[in-house]
């Protein structure tokens, strides 16, 4: 049995009327708060991809076999890349687009290196809901704008690949790369 | 929780009596689906699908705690792995075939049972929690199938998991970091298939907790019956056991045979052959479509083609989850008094003739490639499915004019209630 007296000093509340055990309480709860919500940041953390899967995320390719009007399909991050080495006509196609009418408006000198303007690397994964695009591979549907042409939902992309009927809201993304000598290249 | 004409549960044997005196499980089990539940005695076989959904939930975490024995959450040996449960695991065909029909048959019989509570409008007063529960149940399912379909990592299930998880990449700023999380990658590979798998196996167990909240919640007002007139003596009523469990149990037969037969003699005709094929991350199959079940939200999805202030991708994922999400605002939306469809001239038409329709012309488009005409019926589908649950639910209720109901249960089922010519002439002498 506590005395009186302990029992006072717990009850013994400051002039504002705050007791010392309302302190107390709102320490161990804060305390306990806190703690539960930093527990949360491994379990949630946890699920962003992980080290191996980031080391995996740049690819180099050897482009110096590639002839004028050729692709090659690579993987960046286990998803397709396209590299073409666009013809002078595709180019000029590109060009003669009024960009201010594309519905994501880039020019094909935007979405190509300096000093490698007929080099054009992008994603094969169509903006809208991620399919592959046909057009890479000799012999396939390049829609009727040439370039790419998803089949799930009928989006055509323009020789930069630049989105111009369909479903898809924008132009096939182009990774982040570089070109480390003439003919070589590093995405990601 | 019960009504006062509830028999009571009195053990006889001495180790049922001592039982309920430390655990009284038996007690609940006779209070819950014995014969200390009294049920309305004019349930319809629609009221069937309860149970069966139950059951179907069972069958599902049976089959599937034994196939997780065999199989292996690792997109190398993954697809191998159903093979080998399909070729060398002793009775694997079987155990695979029951868990997969399964999916389809629980999403038949769920199907049946929401629809069940559309027509006799089960959602209303005093039954909304009940109604909230189960559509918490509904959005649970869907995420288990969809997480278990990705599992024998074929095409499809490679490229549903891509699909639908692009959904999330619509959300602006913070979309495609979601998905990048959601992944644990930049595209479906190892991380997300090992997720998948142990959410797969987790979620049906909380399914399971939201299930029995669904079935406590449920005998709190009691069972709603075809007339949606409440209970109001004891001869509305009959014991659950034998009367309940007799009639589940021959539906419970029926059931079983049409299963059976897809089981034994249609084991692929709900699935897609694609998904025999490996996962390929660099080839896509040229017809991407959803398990059936999905098939009028995956059209609603599809049917947003045009920006409008927000992407078209956008609006399209807000619509699916919203097509869903509307269910929960039922219990306010629809305000008539009278419960059933069967004396509600104006609500039954529309049921029939709008809303029925309205799913059909959905699930066929959602399975239909996305070219014209499907897009624009989509569209128009869309639309009424929309206007149905949000302006013409609310419009009938305040201008129909319900037929007038029976004034008991037992009236409707023999003509006549003695209890009807006494109370009201009881009240006239009062």
């Amino acid at each position: 049995m506590a005395s009186t007296g302990t029992a006072d000093a717990h009850e013994a509340a400051t002039e504002d009327g705050v007791r010392r055990r309302d302190f107390i309480e709102i320490a161990a709860v804060s305390a306990a708060g806190v703690g539960g919500l930093a527990a949360l940041i491994p379990l949630i953390s946890q699920m962003a991809p992980s080290a191996d899967v980031l080391a995996e995320s740049s690819t180099e390719l050897d482009i110096s076999t590639l002839e004028e009007g050729q692709s090659i399909k690579a993987v960046f991050r286990k998803q397709p890349v396209f590299v073409r080495h666009l013809t002078p006509a595709e180019i000029q196609a590109a060009n003669d687009v009024d960009v201010s009418s594309l519905r994501d408006p880039q020019t094909l000198e935007e979405r190509t290196e300096d000093g490698h303007h007929n080099i054009l690397v992008v994603m094969g994964v169509c903006t809208h809901l991620g399919c592959v695009p046909l057009g890479a591979a000799e012999g396939e549907n390049k829609g009727e704008y040439g370039g790419y042409f998803c089949p799930c939902h009928g989006s055509s992309y323009d020789t930069a690949a630049r989105i111009r009927k369909g479903p898809a809201p924008k132009n096939l993304e182009v990774p982040t790369y570089e070109f480390t000598t003439d003919t070589t290249i590093v995405i990601g | 929780m019960s009504f006062p004409w509830a028999k009571n549960y009195e053990p006889v044997n001495p180790v049922m009596k001592f039982m309920d005196e430390k655990l009284p499980l038996p007690r609940l089990v006779y209070n819950a689906v014995g014969a200390g539940y009294p049920v309305p005695r004019n349930l319809s076989y629609w009221w069937n699908f309860g149970v069966l959904a139950g059951i179907c939930l069972v069958l599902q975490i049976v089959t599937g705690v034994v196939l997780a024995m065999h199989y292996a959450a690792n997109s190398g040996i993954a697809f191998d792995s159903v093979e080998h449960i399909m070729r060398d695991v002793n009775w694997g065909w079987l155990l695979r075939y029951m868990h997969a029909n399964g999916a389809s048959f629980f999403f038949l019989v769920i199907y049946i049972h929401i629809f069940r509570g559309f027509f006799y409008s089960s959602y209303k007063a005093p039954r909304e929690m009940i109604w909230l529960l189960g559509v918490v149940i509904f959005l649970l399912t869907m995420a288990t199938a969809f997480m278990g379909y990705v599992l024998p990592w074929g095409q499809m299930s490679f490229w549903g998991a891509k699909v639908i998880t692009g959904l999330f990449s619509a959300i602006p700023l913070v979309g495609e970091p979601i998905q990048v999380w959601l992944l644990g990658g930049f595209a479906p590979d190892n991380a997300a298939l090992n997720r998948f798998f142990s959410l797969h196996f987790m979620l049906p167990f909380v399914i399971l907790g939201v299930v029995i909240l669904h079935i406590w919640a449920l005998h709190i007002p009691g069972s709603s019956n075809p007339t949606g007139v409440e209970v109001k003596q004891e001869s509305d009523t009959v014991p659950f056991h034998p009367y309940y469990t007799a009639k589940d149990g021959f539906g419970l037969g029926v059931f079983l045979l049409i299963y059976f037969m897809y089981v034994f003699f249609f084991p692929n005709a709900l699935g897609h052959p694609d998904n025999y094929i490996e996962a390929n991350p660099l080839s896509t199959p040229a017809h991407i479509v959803p398990e059936w079940y999905f098939y009028p939200f995956y059209a609603i999805l599809r049917a947003f083609t045009f920006d409008f202030i927000i992407p078209a991708k956008l609006w399209g994922v807000l619509a699916m989850f919203s097509a869903i999400l509307v269910w929960f605002f039922l219990p306010w939306l629809d305000k008539s008094p009278v419960r059933s469809g069967h004396y509600r001239p104006m609500f039954r038409k529309f049921f029939w003739f709008g809303l029925i329709p309205c799913m059909a012309v959905l699930f066929y488009c959602g399975g239909a490639p996305a070219e014209e005409p499907y897009v624009m019926i989509s569209q128009i589908a869309t639309a009424y499915y929309f206007l149905h649950f949000l302006v013409i639910l609310p419009i009938i209720s305040s201008v129909e004019r319900p037929e007038p109901l029976p004034f008991s249960i037992t009236e409707a089922v023999l003509g006549s209630d003695d209890s009807a010519v006494i109370e009201p002439a009881a009240k006239a002498a009062e």
